[in-house]
């Protein structure tokens, strides 16, 4: 009972997309990719993001426990100032605008729009980029002040890593779309590099509440 | 002299209450363990034998097995039970184990170093307070808190006939409540690794009667005797005029530093170095000359002496009563 | 249109040529390069479960090495240095280098057999996850060799581990070693549930799925929300360590508990996440020799995952020593407890089938039968573990290494070997010799008894763990012998497991497609399986797909349609596995191999410079770059197979 006896004793029936009974699934008449859920590398992002939102949530619960352990907090040294971090948070939120925009264009397989969009989200990447590095020089303290320091730059590092693989994805990305060698699924490539655009800016939110409200409540 | 260290020989409450959820626990998994490994010797004996050609039993997929399932689900609600029982087990003699009496509890602070113990007797009256190192003295029927810290890395301070084990951690403080209701040593060690010499790490509880405690506490309050004889005297000047004051200390010298074990009565004490080489002069003699032999990675540094300056230290060391 | 057609004439090729030609797609390329390049899961799974199975052979002699030393009181075998990093490269290497990457390495082999699929969701990072596994052994290994190894335990407790009191690099390779196989662990996983959710054969819908692939698709997800953590602490813990972060130090507002929390949170659903899979060894042995299917499917996947969520809640019961509030001890307790019934409600299911089936003595189902005894017992100690007062009494002596070795060796390990001899015939096309196998059986069984009973006497006689030596007069050298005599037994058995498995696999009979008799898919598959795994990829219409008729009246029992000349399979519906499209797998790439060796060149400099990390993630965005990018001819390919959606 092998399948390979199967196939031998029945030849394939061959209606596209249609079921012989008892006999072959024909498959050659389904699409040869699919976007979003449907997509397998929509999963895969899936699992990345699972991944480093739960670095971040345990990065967030370290933050507090430490917090909860310390007898004053932010340890001595003043909150950060507000307006880098604000700055950039507006920034992140609006690049969705391109984002979405981007993912769309993919999703009606819009060369054009593709490019468009791609581009206008890098000069943000570069925006938030340039921006970050003022963030870092209005936290207020440094890394080896003490663990508040430790903390709130590992937080800001972590956000920061993930910012930047995420403009360098997407940099590979544009090129590949202005260069080729181009086929249906490199869309599919580019809304799911959308989807992680989305969770790099969504997951901002709560660290930024955290790096720039926690100490002054 | 054999000090004991097992958790099955309680000699005070709190190892005793243990001790009993420890054979309670027991015999309900035994009641557990041989029912379920009797089931599945019987329904292997049992069993119809088969090979690979044995065409498989698939009829079972589509029809209920519903004696099969009683069966199951009964031993599953019969553990469940078991299970809460011993829950509840534990938790009430968790709850014993916080509920010893305190009143008159004597105090003493353990401090946790790399690989000794600092212990430290309170007091109100600072008078009354001293410190001795890897021996602690208790009066039997009394209650002791033993105050845990550490100043480098985390301990777990151990004595299993008297009670389970507690961590020392840098920056913390924890309490730990026994009491020793036979009178006998005891012996325990750091149960959380440590380092290089976790393995000689060792201390002894000695539960005394009242009135032997207090003479011994007594004369641990005494400064360390004034030497007689010359050697001593010789000993005397070279320990605090030497690298040994850096270190330690004893009370009625000079030397007053806390690195190491605290030394005004070492003479009393059975071992040398946390439990390592019974406190013989032979041992002390090479112990100062060479400690990484007999315990590598210790703090303490080689001192070579000429012999005679090693005699009469250890001469000094050995009045130290 | 002309392309389409082209593709259409391959597709209608006879059996034999389709054979020759989805060998030639799905096989690796030749030459060195080419094995660098290898993608297939069947040639990543293989050497997966080889390099598992080195390193936990050299984990086994270090731990032979401290038997030896303390078969008698005050030896002088090893000193405490040497003795000191021994038993933590031995605690890091059996649970990071054998016991979790060596079920993920299973089920790299046989999950897309198992569901009729060709290949992992994402093979070209399954190879890479693969070579970032192996090159962080490795490291560690020569770390150790150089005198450079770990020496503050499988847990790396700070302060112990910290920049104050572990000084030297030898703690940073620790730390390193975490972030090379957290990497792959999670790489893996992502591949793991994206296979078994997106590419399960039409009809293997969630109500047919084997309990094995249960099983290993609970064990990923379980990876991907413990893993992060330990990820974390680790990171920490090099920081403090290189760069003068203060997260462990307290004198700087920094907790050392911090770390215990961050590590147990991953390291007590680890325990989980190498048992788990051994129970999906357990049912696919036992359905089996039992010849019948396992007794309540139902109750199994939901224990499954009622192991997996409560596993998540126990993690505190490693620190009952510590200061952590009495009420949160209590909880802890409760769910230790609870932990049980799951794992409980299996056992009693595999009774039942043992029960009620025909038996088939075997040596896998010996290893399986072996679970029962060593398990039972390890559980059972599980739950005076679990107790606070017990607990308190028992924690970090030997009796806790009599009961992890219980729970591990009996819980997984015997699975495992059960499951060697399982799948043998299946990897390599020749059966293991029956009559060896049962004295390596018999000799484990006997020797780890022998070896790890004592253990439970000697921590309640107050023999602490991590000592190494002890005292003549503390009265543990006679059990302390015992156990080593043990230990030399269950090394003489595993001797005898490698020469039956290099004996077998090139003079051992010749297997049959399904040697056992076993009833899911990949015995339907040659043994051992083509490049291409089906010839025609199966539809299923039962759980046991090769015992029962389909129950889907009228469906059809094969895939057809799929290219022959371009890595093609049919991806279906997470839940109910109704086809949705074609997914055209990556080719055979030298990309994930150098991509690891960049990744394996940044971290390890980092050690040493924490530039390294600047300069290395250019060096690595080279590669993985290469990597992403598509090749025109591949692309060419693809257009004459685009269907758009």
């Amino acid at each position: 009972m092998t399948t390979n006896k199967r196939l031998s004793s029945s030849p394939a029936g061959r209606i596209p997309g249609n079921v012989t009974p008892g006999g072959a699934l024909d498959v050659s008449g389904l699409p040869s990719y699919a976007f979003g859920p449907r997509s397998l590398m929509w999963w895969g992002t899936l699992g990345v993001i699972a991944i480093e939102a739960t670095v971040f949530a345990m990065m967030v619960a370290t933050y507090f426990y430490l917090r909860s352990q310390a007898p004053g907090w932010p340890l001595g040294v003043q909150p950060p100032l507000l307006v880098w971090g604000t700055v950039n948070t507006l920034i992140l939120l609006a690049s969705v605008v391109p984002n979405h925009f981007t993912k769309h264009a993919a999703e009606s397989h819009d060369l054009a729009g593709v490019r468009l969009g791609m581009c206008l989200c890098i000069l943000f990447a570069l925006a938030f980029l340039v921006v970050r590095i003022f963030e870092f020089r209005s936290l207020n303290v440094a890394w080896d002040a003490n663990a508040y320091g430790s903390a709130v730059w590992t937080l800001l590092g972590l956000h920061t890593v993930h910012l930047v693989t995420d403009f360098a994805d997407s940099l590979v990305l544009a090129v590949l779309m202005f260069t080729g060698p181009l086929e249906g699924r490199r869309f599919v490539d580019v809304a799911e590099n959308a989807m992680y655009w989305d969770f790099v800016v969504f997951a901002w939110l709560p660290i930024y509440a955290v790096i720039y409200w926690a100490p002054r409540f | 002299m054999n000090a004991i260290q097992n958790a099955l020989q309680s000699a005070g409450p709190q190892a005793a209450q243990i001790e009993q959820l420890w054979w309670l626990t027991l015999a309900v998994c035994a009641i557990a363990f041989v029912p379920t490994l009797g089931a599945l010797l019987w329904s292997l004996w049992r069993a119809p034998r088969a090979t690979e050609a044995t065409p498989a039993d698939t009829a079972i997929v589509s029809q209920p097995e519903r004696r099969t399932r009683s069966v199951v689900v009964s031993a599953v609600v019969i553990s469940g039970i078991g299970l809460a029982f011993l829950l509840l087990a534990s938790v009430r003699t968790d709850h014993a184990l916080a509920q010893l009496p305190l009143e008159d509890a004597l105090n003493i602070q353990v401090t946790g170093h790399q690989w000794w113990w600092d212990i430290r007797y309170d007091d109100p009256d600072p008078s009354k307070i001293f410190s001795t190192a890897n021996e602690i003295y208790i009066p039997v029927g009394r209650p002791v808190v033993i105050t845990l810290l550490s100043d480098d890395v985390i301990h777990s301070l151990w004595v299993p006939n008297l009670h389970g084990k507690k961590d020392l951690i840098p920056g913390q403080t924890a309490t730990m409540q026994i009491r020793a209701d036979k009178a006998g040593t005891y012996r325990g060690q750091c149960a959380e690794f440590c380092g290089l010499q976790h393995a000689f790490m060792a201390f002894t509880v000695t539960a005394l009667p009242a009135a032997d405690f207090d003479a011994w506490r007594a004369a641990q309050l005494e400064p360390a005797a004034q030497p007689t004889d010359e050697k001593a005297k010789r000993g005397e000047q070279l320990f605090t005029s030497g690298s040994c004051m850096m270190c330690h200390a004893i009370q009625g010298t000079t030397a007053n530093a806390r690195m190491a074990p605290n030394l005004t009565h070492v003479a009393s004490r059975r071992t040398l170095a946390a439990g390592t080489v019974a406190n013989t002069p032979q041992n002390l003699a090479a112990w100062i000359t060479d400690p990484q032999k007999i315990k590598p990675g210790v703090n303490m540094p080689a001192h070579h002496l000429p012999g005679g300056d090693l005699d009469a230290l250890v001469t000094y060391l050995g009045t130290l009563k | 249109m002309t392309r389409r057609s082209q593709a259409s004439v391959k597709r209608t090729a006879p059996a034999a040529g389709a054979a020759a030609l989805l060998e030639q797609t799905w096989r690796d390329p030749p030459g060195l390069v080419g094995w660098l390049s290898a993608i297939n899961h069947k040639s990543i799974g293989r050497r997966f479960i080889v390099s598992a199975f080195g390193f936990f052979v050299a984990g086994g002699l270090l731990a032979a090495t401290m038997r030896l030393q303390l078969a008698r009181p005050d030896n002088h075998l090893v000193g405490p240095d040497l003795y000191n990093q021994i038993f933590t490269l031995h605690g890091t290497t059996m649970m990071f280098l054998f016991a979790v990457p060596v079920m993920q390495a299973m089920a790299v082999y046989l999950v897309p057999l198992m569901i009729g699929a060709r290949s992992t969701a994402f093979p070209r990072m399954t190879a890479y996850a693969f070579w970032m596994y192996l090159f962080g052994g490795l490291m560690i290994f020569a770390a150790f060799l150089l005198g450079m190894g770990p020496d503050a335990g499988w847990f790396s407790y700070v302060p112990l581990a910290g920049p104050d009191y572990g000084p030297g690099k030898r703690n940073d390779f620790w730390a390193q070693l975490i972030t090379f196989t957290e990497v792959s662990g999670l790489l893996i996983s992502i591949d793991i549930i994206t296979t078994v959710l997106r590419l399960r054969a039409p009809g293997m819908t969630f109500a047919r799925i084997p309990l094995f692939v249960w099983a290993m698709l609970v064990t990923a997800f379980m990876i991907i929300f413990a893993m992060p953590a330990v990820m974390l602490g680790s990171t920490m813990l090099i920081m403090d360590r290189l760069v003068s972060t203060h997260f462990f130090n307290y004198a700087e507002g920094g907790d050392v508990l911090l770390w215990q929390h961050l590590f147990w949170f991953f390291g007590h659903p680890e325990v989980y996440f190498i048992f788990i899979p051994g129970l999906g060894f357990m049912s696919a042995i036992i359905a089996t020799f039992a010849r019948r299917p396992v007794f309540g499917y139902p109750a199994m996947v939901m224990s499954i995952m009622a192991t997996s969520f409560l596993a998540f809640g126990l993690w505190v019961h490693h620190m009952f020593a510590t200061n952590v509030p009495e009420l949160g001890k209590a909880f802890f307790t409760a769910m230790s407890m609870m932990i049980a019934v799951p794992t409980a409600t299996q056992i009693f299911c595999w009774i039942a089938t043992l029960a009620t089936g025909r038996v088939n003595f075997r040596t896998p189902l010996l290893f399986v039968l072996g679970f029962f005894f060593i398990l039972v017992i390890g559980g059972l100690t599980g739950l005076m573990l679990g107790s606070v007062p017990i607990d308190l009494q028992v924690h970090d002596t030997y009796f806790v290494v009599a009961h992890l070795h219980y729970v591990l060796i009996g819980g997984a390990v015997f699975p495992l070997f059960g499951a060697w001899y399982y799948w043998f015939p299946k990897i390599t096309g020749r059966m293991m010799d029956e009559r060896l196998g049962k004295w390596n059986f018999w000799l484990f069984f006997a020797g780890f008894n022998v070896a790890f009973y004592p253990m439970h006497h000697l921590g309640l006689a107050g023999m602490p763990r991590r000592v190494y030596t002890y005292p003549a007069d503390m009265g543990w050298g006679p059990l302390n012998l015992l156990s080593t005599v043990g230990a030399v037994t269950i090394a003489v058995s595993v001797l005898l497991f490698i020469v039956n498995a290099v004996r077998s696999r090139r003079h051992g009979a010749i297997a049959t497609d399904n040697p056992w008799g076993a009833s899911s898919l990949e015995w339907a598959a040659a043994s051992p399986p083509a490049a291409y795994n089906f010839l025609a990829p199966p539809v299923v219409g039962g759980r046991e797909p090769l015992w029962e008729a389909s129950k889907d009246v009228g469906a059809p029992t094969y895939v057809t349609g799929l290219a022959l000349d371009v890595r093609e399979a049919l991806a279906t519906t997470p839940l109910d596995a109704r086809p949705d499209h074609r997914y055209i797998f990556p080719q055979p790439s030298i990309w994930p191999f150098v991509s690891a060796v960049a990744t394996t060149i940044m971290f390890i400099a980092s050690i040493f410079s924490p530039w390294a990390i600047v300069w290395g993630s250019l060096l690595v965005a080279v590669p993985v770059t290469a990597w992403f990018w598509p090749k025109r001819a591949e692309t060419e390919k693809h257009l004459a197979l685009e269907k758009r959606p």
